[in-house]
């Protein structure tokens, strides 16, 4: 009997804590050190986002004013430098590329990037964000390790300077080899790498925060409902003791 | 207060449904942890029907409108989030409940004579749900929405002769899209709905006909006039039920079990508003990653996972290399349970009464449907497939065992009455 009810405990463990199932990338992602409440750093990474994504990457599902409030950047402001496309403030955020003309351009159409962190996860972002290189088979001269073939040129270029694979020889199996061990830019962006890595968490982190925008709110009203529950299930348990007096 | 009591008693049977039903139906002394799962369900189904009707109510079913409708939903809409919420959550608990619930009866015989319909109506009720719950999969219209079902559709295929024409109909297309969507909704919200609510009732109505189970597997009714007036329950029940038994070690649902269950209630409600508020896609479990991409006919995800409460059954599914076969053992793991009644041929109910061997046999079925259930959340390599070959064996051994050791099982003495 408490062999069964261990087992079927199990049942209920595996079922409500099986980790996520999506298949595992080629290459080791970064973590990414995403802070929902760092409202400095969400603010970068909508300017980010507004100047080097929105050209081709639309954001059809989020509007302007819920992330100008959600961000705490004073509606005048977010109009003046975060809005270029003419819209109104309490429209979608949607970018001026037809998909016609991205599928001629880039061969496919630039995906709209509101729930990439949802599908992709943060540290997928953060890494892919850091992962270009100069790849001179590639249209555009780069390509991805996170994303091998990637149709879009590196928009961060002039932040990151040149990057390019560094390999190191290592002796495997008798033989030397050259090994990937990371990228290395030759210094000519407008930042340096430690900025850079802090520029693209930010931009991670506005992602985090587009892909779910109630979050702060949800986790909020999370801690008042527990509270609620917790006098509920003391009555609870009062009531039960009171009225289970008459059976004993 | 009473007069209109009164006036509506006249009129309809108020109170003689209540006493019946609650206020004087006795349910056995003896009910423990297992016992709370009934009424986690009814709770769950409340709470989808609930958040559904909202939900319908921006919820735009169309191919064009319906993923952008749900993020409408998720960040417009006023507490739509969490409206969606519950219901996403409630879709999985309802299936963590149901499974619990279902366990529950085959450690305690509860399938047994004379409850054999009462268990057919939970079956139904569970082939309902599944339904109920692939077609409201559809509906938020993203990647694996639209894949899972494709997969799940096609299954009908592998049936000889009808199952290309019988795809087709299902869908309304040739390829899973707007037509088969707008189906789906109507089904969802409409059809299926009102079939789980009737079966629901069926089943409490059958239950409230042959009396609950308990953990000690017998009956609290004994024959009129056995049991001396000392040992009979204080309590008052309705005469439906002592009109032809004396009741003992019981009390009446209401109020006792119903405070009991509030706390059980309580109690699932932390784990169920934990996954509401700090963890809604449950790791990728509850909310697949995928599906926060819009369905796109043209690009197929590298690796399509029905939600977590099909795996199981979609694990025996891949265990078999052939595909109507894969298919006929799919239902047959449904169907198996749907017979359960007449394959136990044992007369004790109760797992704590019933030989060793049926013990080990029920854990092993445990086990092996929780790893058929991990199973079909893994790609079929060949590990996996072995393994899932091992616990598909397994999981119909448990009944095929069962067929031939009840008839003549080494039981333990079955106490006469509660005691504890």
């Amino acid at each position: 009997m408490k062999q069964l009810l261990k087992n079927t405990l199990l049942v209920a463990a595996s079922l409500w804590s099986v980790a996520t199932l999506a298949a595992g990338p080629t290459v080791p992602l970064d973590k990414a050190e995403v802070d929902m409440h760092d409202k400095a750093s969400m603010q970068r990474g909508a300017q980010l986002f507004m100047n080097y994504c929105l050209g081709c990457h639309s954001m059809q599902y989020q509007r302007y004013n819920r992330t100008f409030k959600d961000l705490e950047i004073p509606e005048d402001l977010g109009i003046e430098n975060l809005q270029f496309t003419g819209e109104k403030v309490g429209d979608l955020i949607t970018n001026a590329m037809a998909t016609e003309d991205a599928g001629n351009w880039f061969g496919t159409a630039a995906p709209d990037l509101t729930l990439v962190a949802r599908v992709r996860g943060a540290d997928w972002i953060y890494t892919y964000l850091r992962s270009f290189y100069v790849d001179e088979t590639r249209p555009f001269g780069v390509n991805n390790t996170v994303f091998p073939n990637v149709g879009m040129p590196h928009v961060l270029q002039e932040l990151q300077g040149v990057p390019r694979k560094t390999t190191e020889a290592k002796l495997i199996d008798g033989e030397m080899k050259d090994v990937y061990v990371g990228i290395k830019t030759d210094g000519s962006g407008m930042l340096t790498e430690a900025e850079y890595d802090q520029a693209m968490l930010d931009l991670t982190n506005f992602l985090v925060y587009t892909g779910e925008p109630m979050m702060l709110q949800q986790r909020k009203i999370g801690w008042y409902v527990f509270g609620f529950l917790l006098v509920f299930l003391v009555f609870a348990v009062l009531l039960k003791r009171e009225f289970f007096r008459d059976v004993k | 207060m009473n007069k209109l009591i009164a006036w509506f008693d006249e009129r309809i049977p108020m109170t003689k449904t209540w006493n019946i039903h609650l206020a004087q139906y006795p349910a056995p002394k003896n009910f423990n942890f297992w016992y709370i799962f009934g009424v986690l369900a009814t709770l769950v189904l409340v709470n989808q029907i609930l958040t559904g009707v909202w939900l319908t109510m921006n919820y735009v079913p169309s191919a064009e409108g319906a993923f952008a409708s749900v993020e409408f939903i998720m960040r417009d809409i006023e507490y739509g989030w969490l409206l969606r919420y519950m219901h996403s959550t409630g879709a999985s608990a309802f299936f963590v409940v149901v499974y619990l619930h279902m366990f529950r009866g085959m450690m305690y015989g509860s399938y047994q004579k004379p409850r054999e319909l009462l268990w057919v109506f939970g079956m139904l009720i569970f082939l309902v749900l599944m339904a109920e719950a692939f077609m409201g999969y559809l509906l938020p219209w993203g990647q694996m929405s639209y894949w899972g079902a494709q997969v799940i559709i096609s299954l009908f295929g592998a049936i000889p002769f009808v199952g290309d024409d019988l795809t087709l109909w299902i869908r309304g297309d040739y390829v899973i899209s707007g037509a088969t969507l707008n189906r789906f909704f109507a089904l969802h919200v409409i059809a299926l709905p009102l079939v789980l609510v009737i079966l629901v009732f069926l089943h409490i109505i059958a239950l409230h006909e042959v009396g609950s189970n308990n953990p000690e597997g017998i009956s609290i009714k004994k024959p009129k006039g056995s049991v001396p007036e000392s040992e009979k329950p204080k309590f008052q029940f309705h005469e439906r039920f002592t009109k032809k038994y004396d009741i003992v070690d019981a009390f009446p649902f209401f109020p006792y079990y119903i405070v009991k269950d509030l706390v059980g209630v309580a109690i699932f409600l932390f784990f169920f508003c934990y996954v509401i508020f700090f963890a809604p896609a449950m790791g990728g479990l509850f909310l697949e990653p995928p599906n926060f991409e819009a369905a796109n006919p043209l690009k197929t995800p590298a690796h399509i996972a029905p939600v977590w409460y099909f795996t199981p059954f979609y694990a025996i599914l891949r265990a078999v290399p052939d595909k109507l076969l894969g298919v006929i053992l799919m239902f047959g793991a449904i169907v198996a349970l749907f017979v359960l009644p007449w394959l136990d041929r044992g007369k004790v109910r109760s797992v704590r009464y019933r030989s060793g061997f049926h013990k080990f046999n029920l854990t092993v079925f445990a086990i092996s449907f929780i790893a058929l259930g991990y199973l079909g959340l893994k790609p079929a390599t060949e590990v996996y497939t072995f393994f899932a070959r091992v616990f598909t064996f397994l999981y119909f051994a448990f009944f095929v065992l069962l067929f031939f050791y009840s008839k003549n099982e080494n039981t333990k003495p079955v106490p006469e009455r509660i005691t504890k």
